[in-house]
């Protein structure tokens, strides 16, 4: 994993997970100048599965970055050069020229590419007034020159950037930026593409409010009709979920049907036991794990909805991990409950919390996204009551829970007002028909119903 | 206009101000007929006698005491200390009663008393002829304090002093007294109490200060000037109360200050300065808060070059303007 050479050794990626091959630099977390101790973090790494963060395997001086954030990296490539400590490190020249990956940041106005030599100590300790200026033009400190002692960016740096024109546009694309962000493995047709005026409701799995994921770098490229259009780069989590997406749409031939639960019992029941519930075990009881525990034993009934499509044969797994759709402002992830057929509610409940939290805070790691046999989103927690999933591939079906709504409805010729949810499917019409589907589904709606207030959770 | 010295511009306000009112009077050591040590009262004794200009015995309390029942009374007096060092013997005077009068009279009585004291060093007095007392009556509401820088300000705020209703402390920088001169104007005018005055402009840091040290700030600004460094330079000129409007203006501007005074760091009035930016602008500041101050020894040291180590000048003071504009 390193090699010394001349300038000091270099710190090569590392193969992150069996089937990793290259991986994207996210964003450099320590730069040519600072001091990095082993096991620190070194930058953000992002691959097909995960993004991690990645610690440095040597302690010294980063004396120069071999990789612009943004750009793909075979594993075992360097990345960048430490100086390690007690080599003669005092009068080395610190390198910050890093050649940007084309797709990422072009230039602003010719060059945002830095080339700084000299004492960097100060680089990255940032003023509050410097950070306020920032804030405010909506500035990436890191294409602004430094003036000040040991390269420090001082705030007559910044107002120099705005003045000569650097942020302009970037601050204009950055209020209207919001409209193209949005995302998710479901239908668009349910999901607000303008940005909320109101806070968005969430129930916890969808959309929390800080936003997690790699930086999303907005260029104003030049364009002839600048009002008309303009652009966003791929981030590479994006790409990999546009890659996906294809790959599963193209790939199994889909079919969807829906059905329409009545849950009114089940509301009842979660209502008369969540205040204790969270008070004794610390976390929500959610409807998503009464679901859950549903769905898992509706899959054991039918174990040909966790399986996948093998060309020559179809490879049933016996064990039943479901993947679970967690949404954030700009991605969707899907970490995986494992055996979710040996927990009950309450480990359900715990383990959907975790990783959702998880997910929210940018820490997934690979472990947590790998072996899922079957998906389930829960769109509801959007306000969506109708989807169109995409299956997870290669899965053989996504299943979506949507809002619960009340609604009239006739029971033995009367009118009622009950709690209902409409539960979509989408299925890999290779591997399942309609009739085994439908059973399948019907047998969801008999356990969600067949919860009452007298059930035992435990 | 006439170009006058910084202690011209003191005397002629009390000449002015005694001409115009009655009321006003000087006390203190050496006043009447010597003219005062620095000569602060020259020929006032000759022009309004000795009921308007009295001589008084080598006791400060006395001096402070007798000013503040007078003023209660309905004078004005304008009680001298030949040294501020000497006014420690009035502190219970000024502090316990002066500073209080409005306050436990339930604003019933005023006492509109100046006390001018001649502050600093740099003029081999030693350590009983040296000392800045700001410090040490600075937390003490109730009182006015006032440190002109120029003759402008000198002349403007003693008048401004002489005619407020309440107790306030005159600090004159005595190394100003023959040093400074500037223009000030003929006909009657006031620099109101509780002012700041930017001496001078700039975008690049910012540096308060008052008495002495703004000259020296200002001097080192033109030759940073030269290196492009443009300092906006903060007068003061009162103390208590701190023209908060004005500091907090003056520090945006730049997003770095410098806090410059004679007396001595800890527990100055750069410390309040500070405290002030600290808790309004943190989100406005570039460079932490820098103070320059004189060492926090006992006493001015009696020893030409030590004094000369231990007082700022200009050189000094352009040495941390230039440190806080490359930060």
């Amino acid at each position: 994993m390193q090699q010394t050479g001349a300038k000091g050794t270099e710190i090569t990626m590392p193969q992150f997970a069996e089937s990793v091959v290259s991986a994207t630099i996210g964003k450099w977390l320590k730069q040519p100048g600072d001091h990095v101790e082993e096991y620190e973090a070194l930058c953000e790494v992002i691959t097909d599965k995960v993004t991690a963060e990645l610690p440095s395997t040597a302690s010294g001086i980063l004396v120069e970055l071999l990789a612009a954030e943004g750009s793909t990296v075979d594993v075992g490539t360097a990345i960048c050069i430490i100086q390690e400590n007690g080599i003669e490190g005092q009068a080395l020249a610190v390198k910050t020229t890093v050649a940007a990956p084309a797709s990422s940041r072009t230039a602003l106005e010719g060059d945002s590419t830095l080339t700084v030599t000299g004492d960097q100590s100060m680089r990255h300790r940032y003023s509050p007034a410097v950070r306020t200026l920032a804030e405010e033009y909506s500035l990436d400190l890191n294409l602004i020159a430094g003036s000040g002692l040991g390269g420090r960016i001082t705030r007559k740096d910044v107002l120099d950037y705005v003045e000569s024109g650097g942020s302009k546009q970037q601050h204009q694309d950055v209020i209207s930026a919001p409209i193209v962000k949005s995302s998710s493995a479901v239908s668009a047709n349910e999901i607000p593409m303008n940005a909320p005026k109101v806070p968005v409701r969430s129930t916890g799995l969808h959309l929390s409010d800080n936003k997690v994921g790699p930086y999303v770098d907005i260029e104003h490229k030049q364009s002839s009709d600048s009002r008309g259009e303009y652009y966003i780069d791929i981030t590479p989590i994006r790409n990999t979920i546009a890659s996906r997406m294809r790959q599963s749409v193209t790939e199994i031939p889909h079919a969807w049907t829906m059905i329409e639960v009545d849950v009114t019992n089940l509301v009842t029941l979660r209502n008369k036991m969540k205040d204790e519930f969270k008070r004794k075990e610390g976390v929500n009881l959610t409807y998503l794990a009464f679901l859950m525990k549903s769905v898992v034993n509706a899959i054991k009934d039918y174990p040909i909805m966790n399986s996948v499509w093998g060309v020559d044969n179809i490879i049933v797994k016996r064990d039943i991990n479901i993947s679970l759709a967690v949404g954030t402002e700009d991605s969707v992830w899907t970490p995986v409950i494992r055996q979710a057929d040996q927990k009950n509610i309450p480990g359900l409940a715990r383990e959907i919390e975790q990783l959702a939290s998880k997910t929210r805070a940018g820490k997934l790691t690979p472990g947590d996204m790998q072996g899922g046999t079957f998906t389930i989103n829960n769109t509801g927690s959007f306000g969506s009551i109708l989807s169109y999933p995409i299956i997870n591939y290669p899965q053989a079906a996504i299943l979506t829970f949507e809002s619960i709504v009340k609604r009239p409805v006739v029971i033995n010729d009367m009118i009622a007002v009950r709690s209902m949810a409409n539960l979509c499917l989408s299925l890999d019409h290779r591997i399942l028909d309609g009739v085994i589907c439908g059973r399948f589904l019907q047998r969801v709606k008999e356990n969600l119903e067949s919860f009452t207030q007298d059930t035992n959770l435990y | 206009m006439a170009m006058l010295t910084y202690l011209d511009a003191i005397r002629l306000a009390m000449k002015d101000e005694m001409e115009r009112d009655e009321n006003v009077f000087v006390l203190g050591e050496d006043v009447g007929l010597k003219g005062g040590v620095f000569g602060t009262t020259k020929g006032l004794h000759a022009q309004f006698g000795d009921d308007r200009v009295m001589d008084t015995p080598l006791a400060e309390s006395a001096i402070s005491g007798v000013a503040i029942g007078a003023a209660m009374y309905g004078m004005r007096p304008i009680a001298e200390m030949q040294y501020s060092d000497f006014m420690l013997p009035a502190t219970n005077q000024i502090i316990s009663e002066a500073a209080k009068i409005r306050y436990r009279s339930n604003n019933d009585w005023t006492c509109p008393l100046v006390v001018r004291a001649p502050i600093g060093g740099g003029v081999f007095g030693g350590l009983y002829h040296s000392q800045c007392p700001e410090s040490i009556f600075f937390g003490t509401p109730g009182l006015k304090i006032v440190v002109p820088s120029t003759p402008y300000d000198a002349k403007g705020l003693l008048i401004a002093a002489i005619r407020d209703l309440d107790p306030v402390l005159y600090f004159e920088h005595k190394k100003c007294y023959r040093m400074i001169t500037g223009e000030v104007p003929d006909e009657d005018y006031i620099v109101p109490i509780g002012k700041a005055d930017v001496k001078r402009d700039g975008t690049d840091i910012t540096v308060i200060t008052y008495g002495l040290t703004v000259h020296f700030a200002l001097q080192a600004a033109e030759e940073l000037a030269k290196d492009g460094i443009n300092a906006l330079i903060l007068d003061l000129r009162t103390l208590q109360p701190l023209d908060r409007d004005a500091i907090l203006e003056a520090v945006k501007k730049t997003g770095k200050v410098l806090i410059l005074h004679e007396d001595n760091k800890t527990g100055g009035v750069g410390a309040e300065v500070a405290a002030i930016i600290a808790e309004e602008l943190m989100y406005d500041l570039d460079a932490p808060i820098m103070r320059l101050c004189g060492y926090d020894v006992p006493a001015m040291p009696i020893s030409p070059p030590l004094e000369k180590f231990y007082m700022l000048n200009a050189e000094k003071v352009q040495e941390a303007m230039l440190q806080l504009a490359r930060y």
